[in-house]
């Protein structure tokens, strides 16, 4: 089959569509980044982003409160926000197993934004998503116009939180005392830092970002909202948190590299390209992106790993 | 691959006895049906769920005809359990709406002798294997995605057309082939790109795929499964065109989508209703053709051309006559 592009376009418009792609990824990881800094392991961003991209729609479908996207997205991240406190509550105040916790939580907005979607959509839900915003004189620049300055409001807020949450961790009270009670939780105690609030805090942030991230999905990426549609991407989310060594900027480049993957996969299989004479069937392209995770993982090992000390230990006063 | 179609003469005739049996049984007939979506999907599942209902209509509501049905079995064990539940339960017909729970239904059947099931899109009723208990349904996609094509060939400006397809297996990979055959008919200056997400479900996965389409010049896309509806609102945005199958999506998208092909089960449903009655609890395979009605075409707001229309009458006159023979395989 013959397409007429370029080389050159090819890639413009993948690295574009890879910006869009990776948002939902972005919001998460930056949240599960804050959570597990302070020492909590929140599995139960895949369950806060179903919530989010239920409650984001809702807000914005004409089958829904027709009120406007931006309000979805605002209403996502409380919901979220919401969903992060329950967390809080479960796995800082009642020191539950965060492992078994987190999945329950998913379970949970799994079960809760199905019913919901049932009681109010019955059947399928859409809405405008955010639209494309040019911003004037970048957006018509070549090359670095295309890829960067013609996307949505969600994926310019998701990559400037990237150096904000950097700066948060590294140049502010909260950052420190965030980094404190992940690393050791006793001597921060000692230092007068109240180590189940920063954490309450934490927690509650990566809820309403994993909010956003599924309000990214919904009324960002697709325009539309099925039951389970995050697919495990909050999962991947946490991964991509391993995989950038609790780094906002390596986890950025992480759900890049993750989405970029993805949609050169699809670019392989419009340009028909074989080995020989026979087509890449598209279940071995579409595994691609995670394999290539899983390789990084591996190899990448990181030398500047900013793993929390404190990871999944709940804090106890007086003991270790 | 071998096609057992159903007798129109025979349906009719088996028809016809529908009425006796409902007065002859004492309760309703009961029917479960587990499926892998849901019955509002706009696909698949939606399909076979208002083949369900307009017979439950037709027999005079849920006295004559009871339906009992379990959404999102995405899980094939949990799926097998719920066919299991349902047999055990009583239900005179258990459906199992997907191909992935054909192994789970051959190894249920036997300890349920006196319950039908029907499993589709499959051929393989199990007589070969004993059992005799088993319906078989499977739907001749390849017909209204040829005549889709058409269309989609003479509607395209840009000559690139693009195919969101969730995995190369079953109806959805029929629907395509016979979708590039009939673009190729119309319009053999056009490129038709086809992508597979390898999942029926996953909707953004539907929309990253349409976003490459329309990348890659598309301004005509198709797709098949319950996964495509990220996609067709994409379309709607960038104000392309979509055709649609398995069931009517003009609803939703009434000024987008200008063709949906149309499963319609309830011949099917009222066949094995009538077996049932007359003491078969199995063995026979269904089709669904346009010349025996089983597919249907349902169509938008989209002001289309005459010509356009024409064409896929003629199409579909030529596929009914057999005079069109669309390969349900194509080379690589």
């Amino acid at each position: 089959m013959n397409n007429d592009l370029t080389l050159a376009q090819i890639l413009i418009s993948a690295f574009a569509l890879t910006l869009g792609a990776a948002t939902p990824y972005l919001y998460a990881s930056i949240g599960e980044i804050f959570s597990q800094r302070s020492g909590v392991l929140n599995l139960g961003v895949e369950g806060t982003m179903l919530m989010g991209a239920f409650v984001a729609i809702f807000f914005a479908s004409d089958k829904g409160l027709q009120i406007d996207p931006a309000i979805g997205f605002l209403a996502a991240m409380i919901v979220g926000g919401l969903m992060g406190l329950l967390s809080a509550v479960i796995n800082v105040t009642l020191k539950a197993e965060q492992g078994i916790s987190g999945i329950g939580m998913t379970l949970f907005g799994l079960g809760m934004s199905s019913l919901l979607f049932k009681m109010l959509a019955d059947g399928v839900i859409t809405a405008t998503v955010f639209p494309k915003l040019n911003i004037r004189g970048l957006s018509d620049l070549p090359v670095v116009g295309e890829i960067f300055f013609q996307q949505n409001a969600l994926v310019y807020v998701a990559f400037a939180l990237v150096p904000i949450s950097v700066w948060i961790l590294n140049k502010t009270t909260w950052g420190l005392q965030i980094r404190a009670v992940g690393q050791n939780p006793k001597a921060a105690d000692a230092m007068g830092v109240n180590v189940n609030r920063v954490r309450y805090s934490t927690v509650i942030l990566g809820g309403v970002f994993a909010g956003a991230a599924g309000a990214a999905l919904s009324i960002g990426l697709t325009g539309v909202f099925q039951e389970n549609m995050t697919a495990g991407r909050g999962f991947i989310a946490v991964a991509l948190v391993y995989f950038g060594g609790w780094s906002p900027w390596r986890a950025m480049l992480g759900a890049l590299l993750f989405s970029a993957a993805n949609n050169l996969q699809i670019w392989a299989q419009i340009l028909d390209v074989r080995i020989g004479n026979s087509p890449i069937p598209s279940n071995l392209l579409g595994m691609i992106p995670y394999i290539l995770t899983i390789l990084a993982l591996v190899f990448a090992r990181q030398r500047h790993s900013l793993e929390p000390a404190a990871l999944t230990k709940p804090f106890e006063r007086g003991e270790n | 691959m071998k096609r057992k179609v159903l007798l129109f003469a025979l349906l009719a005739l088996s028809l016809m006895g529908l009425g006796g049996l409902v007065s002859a049984q004492d309760g309703p007939v009961r029917v479960a049906i587990v499926m892998p979506s849901t019955i509002t999907d706009l696909s698949w599942s939606q399909a076979i769920y208002s083949g369900l209902v307009e017979v439950q209509t037709e027999m005079g509501g849920e006295s004559a005809l009871e339906i009992a049905y379990t959404e999102n079995m995405f899980d094939v064990t949990a799926a097998a359990q719920a066919l299991r539940d349902y047999a055990e339960d009583g239900y005179d017909i258990v459906i199992a709406h997907g191909t992935q729970y054909g192994t789970s239904l051959f190894e249920l059947a036997p300890d349920y002798p006196e319950t039908s099931f029907a499993w589709g899109t499959a051929t393989d009723t199990g007589m070969e294997a004993g059992l005799t208990n088993i319906f078989a349904y499977e739907a001749a996609a390849e017909e209204g995605g040829y005549i889709n094509g058409v269309m989609a060939g003479l509607l395209t400006e840009s000559n690139v057309i693009g195919v969101v397809g969730p995995v190369k297996a079953g109806d959805a990979l029929l629907y395509i082939n016979g979708f590039i055959q009939g673009v190729a008919a119309s319009n053999p200056e056009a490129t038709v790109n086809v992508t597979y997400a390898d999942s029926f479900s996953d909707v953004a996965k539907g929309t990253e795929a349409a976003q490459t389409h329309i990348a890659a010049g598309a301004d005509v896309l198709t797709g098949s499964s319950q996964m495509v509806v990220g996609a067709i609102e994409l379309i709607q945005t960038e104000g392309g065109y979509w055709f649609g199958t398995q069931s009517d999506q003009s609803a939703q998208w009434p000024t987008t989508v200008v063709a949906s092909q149309v499963y319609d089960w309830t011949a099917v449903i009222e066949d094995i209703l009538a077996q049932r009655a007359s003491g078969v609890n199995g063995g026979v395979a269904y089709n669904l053709t346009l010349e025996n009605g089983g597919l249907k075409f349902a169509f938008g707001d989209v002001v289309i051309s005459p010509e356009l229309l024409i064409a896929a009458g003629e199409a579909a006159k030529g596929i009914e006559a057999g005079e069109i023979v669309v390969q349900t395989e194509l080379p690589e």
